[in-house]
């Protein structure tokens, strides 16, 4: 299929003119909103402490969401609240206070599955925008028009829609359109799952899921199992999604906002997946005809995490090489070894604060927004009152050490493990 | 109590042969359709044959619904006028739906057939129920998920007519990956050895609960997971029906015909007793004990989530 930018690239003279896209990122916590606005996402979504699917996260209070969105407006990013619950009758109470609270906090919008938080929004807290959460998987024109009609300005396509079904619900549909591009995904349809209610008694369609997609189970037929002894056991375990190597098509395809996942990742995982997909997005609209895809993109996605990587349903239904069927998954090659809180240009010396020991001689990496990054052999450390340290070994210490290069404030420092 | 609080008695059949002989056994009203728009049918009547299933459905004085329940890609949207259009032309009594894409396709080639909104697992609340009964839908097929308490809840939440399941299996995952067939080809097996369909008895262990197997399956649609036990809310009958339950579906797939019969006989004996008795009802244990005697010994007979608190 020939793609929009083909037809341009053929006419000479000819621009391309799609507006940017937004890139959207998880933030599990405050301190991870900072990291994904400051490395260039777009807008960030949080789970609240009511009606979102991630229980288990450190959750903002509405407090700490006056003080994200702050931080957020001084780079332009905008802040997103996943409710994305189903809701029970007793979950019911209360919701439009809670909106109301968002809607003053500054929140830009909800991403909502339940149609009953989606027309409570709407009348509540007309401020707040109402994003289709990919929990209705929704994946046809029809089904978008429909919520179209019904007054929302975004939908979360399911992520079993592919490109071309992309292509044609942006032709047919005026709707901003966001799909996941990257991370670790539901193998069912989102929301079309119990598993966790039946194994567990926690309701995985309010926050409740373990996960029981990834565990092992043996497959019988005939009521003897497949598998031979020594062989792998079925799962419904999906390799995480990963878009890095197909934007353009993606922006080409009119999707208005990509969407990471991973509220429960690290701010090393956020910032680093952030700012690999930031400076992808930027270098195709700074030249879209001469944009090419960059190994150090690729490489830095790859070394705050290291799961196996598909491109899910955009081009055709997962198959055997899409799943993980394989015992255990590698731990990142490298570590969150501390941040940039302090540089002085004047002596070259960078104050980090401490996430993970380290000490003298030790090799660690050096990245920051925009894909600088440089390799810095650790000489000697000292404590804030200058005292000599022969390791950093406290979290959230703050130290002292030299740098060959200029290094900037939210700057990560990461080691490499083993 | 009175005939009319009788809830009806709801199964879904997979001919129109099947759906006459499950009328003589005691439904009330069967659930017919094409496996290309509804999910998990026990087996698939095209459009074109809609209208003599219907009628003789009619014939033996039970309502007819069609399901177009399944979620719809965009290349899958072209055959819903026809289909909806067959299913209003056959007289069915309702269509059920998940997919908004029905929704609005009913609006326009079935205007005058009630609809049902029956998206699985995540018909969770009354409110939710009253958004797409205010946009057309006069029943809501509630999640397998609600215990007793959710169940009186959202009755008392929403006009609408409630559909409760109170018999067989329950789906409990639904993906669109061929996951049986990605599994074999992984093994390097021939992927013909596990052919389609509900009834080629693949079941799942989850290798820390040995005693309890999940049947799995695909079809056109995708992977179906479901659930290792069997509902038998007959016990329950008395509680769900002065709840205000207006419809109690038995889930036929994955059991014979003569195991469905045999359970819609038990259901429709109790429900008789119920109208004739009202306060006086007492359940006679023939009926449990004909389910007992044909179930699965591997299945077990459970409540479901009917008296389960879940946390989150």
């Amino acid at each position: 299929m020939s793609t929009l930018r083909d037809a341009v690239l053929r006419r000479p003279g000819s621009r391309l003119r799609l507006a940017k896209p937004e890139l959207l990122a998880p933030a599990g916590s405050l301190e991870k909103l900072k990291f994904a606005v400051h490395y260039g996402a777009d807008a960030v979504y949080i789970g609240g402490q009511k009606y979102g699917l991630r229980s288990n996260a450190d959750n903002f209070s509405i407090e700490q969401m006056r003080e994200g969105v702050a931080f957020a407006s001084r780079y332009g990013a905008k802040v997103f609240v996943a409710t994305n619950i189903f809701a029970h009758e007793e979950d019911l109470p209360g919701v439009a206070d809670y909106l109301k609270e968002l809607e003053d906090a500054g929140i830009s919008a909800v991403i909502t599955a339940d149609p009953a938080i989606v027309e409570t929004a709407m009348r509540a807290a007309p401020k707040l925008e109402v994003h289709l959460s990919t929990q209705q998987s929704t994946m046809n024109w029809q089904a978008v028009r429909f919520w179209r009609d019904e007054g929302l300005p975004r939908v979360v396509l399911a992520r079993e829609t592919t490109m071309d079904e992309i292509r044609e619900i942006k032709s047919r549909v005026d709707i901003e359109i966001e799909v996941f591009v990257h991370g670790a995904m539901c193998s069912s349809v989102s929301g079309r799952c119990v598993l966790s209610n039946h194994f567990t008694d926690r309701d995985s369609n309010r926050g409740g899921c373990c996960q029981s997609c990834r565990w092992k189970y043996d497959l019988h037929a005939d009521d003897r199992s497949v598998a031979e002894p020594g062989r792998n056991l079925f799962t419904m375990g999906s390799k995480d999604l990963c878009m890095i190597e197909h934007l353009p098509e993606l922006i080409e395809a009119g999707v208005d906002s990509f969407k990471i996942e991973g509220r429960m990742k690290s701010a090393h995982y956020v910032a680093s997946v952030v700012n690999a997909y930031r400076q992808a997005i930027d270098a195709y609209f700074a030249d879209p005809e001469g944009y090419e895809l960059r190994k150090e993109w690729v490489e830095e996605i790859g070394k705050a995490a290291n799961r196996p990587l598909n491109t899910g349903f955009f081009f055709g239904t997962p198959g055997a090489t899409e799943h993980i069927y394989e015992p255990e998954e590698k731990p990142a090659p490298y570590d969150f070894a501390a941040v940039v809180t302090d540089y002085d240009p004047g002596t070259g010396t960078a104050t980090v604060q401490q996430r993970s020991p380290f000490r003298p001689g030790m090799t660690v990496e050096f990245v920051g927004p925009g894909g600088r990054r440089f390799s810095q052999r650790i000489g000697e450390l000292a404590d804030s009152e200058g005292g000599r340290l022969d390791a950093a070994r406290h979290p959230l210490q703050l130290v002292r050490l030299k740098t060959d290069q200029p290094v900037q404030v939210f700057d990560i420092m990461r080691k490499k493990i083993g | 109590m009175t005939a009319s609080a009788v809830p009806e008695l709801l199964i879904a059949a997979g001919s129109a042969s099947q759906a006459e002989r499950y009328v003589e056994a005691g439904a009330s009203a069967v659930i017919v359709g094409d496996s290309r728009f509804g999910m998990r049918l026990p087996g698939s009547i095209p459009a074109r044959e809609l209208a003599d299933a219907v009628s003789r459905i009619h014939a033996r004085g039970a309502k007819a619904y069609v399901s177009a329940n399944r979620l719809f890609r965009n290349g899958e949207l072209e055959g819903l006028p026809d289909y909806l259009k067959a299913a209003a032309e056959a007289g069915a009594d309702a269509i059920s739906f998940g997919d908004p894409a029905v929704l609005l396709n009913a609006r326009e080639f079935a205007p005058d057939v009630p609809l049902h909104w029956n998206p699985d697992m995540i018909a969770t609340n009354s409110a939710a129920a009253n958004y797409w009964g205010r946009r057309g839908a006069v029943r809501a097929v509630l999640a397998r998920e609600l215990n007793e308490e959710e169940i009186a809840g959202f009755r008392g939440g929403t006009s609408m007519d409630i559909q409760v399941q109170v018999h067989g299996a329950t789906n409990i995952y639904y993906s669109y990956r061929n996951l049986v067939q990605s599994y074999m080809e992984h093994l390097g097996k021939e992927a013909a050895l596990v052919d389609r369909g509900p009834d080629k008895g693949l079941y799942l262990i989850e290798t820390e609960r040995p005693d309890l197997r999940f049947p799995v399956y695909e079809d056109e649609s995708g992977t179906h997971v479901m659930s290792a036990d069997d509902i038998c809310l007959l016990e329950a009958l008395p509680d769900l029906v002065s709840m205000g339950v207006n419809s109690l579906y038995i889930e036929p797939l994955l059991k014979t015909e003569s195991y469905n019969m045999t359970v819609l006989g038990s259901y429709r004996a109790a429900l008789d007793r119920l109208a004739a008795d009202g306060d006086a009802y007492v359940m006679d244990p023939k009926w449990l004990e004909a389910i007992r005697q044909i179930q699965d010994p591997e299945r077990e007979l459970s409540f479901g989530f009917l008296y389960k608190v879940q946390v989150y």
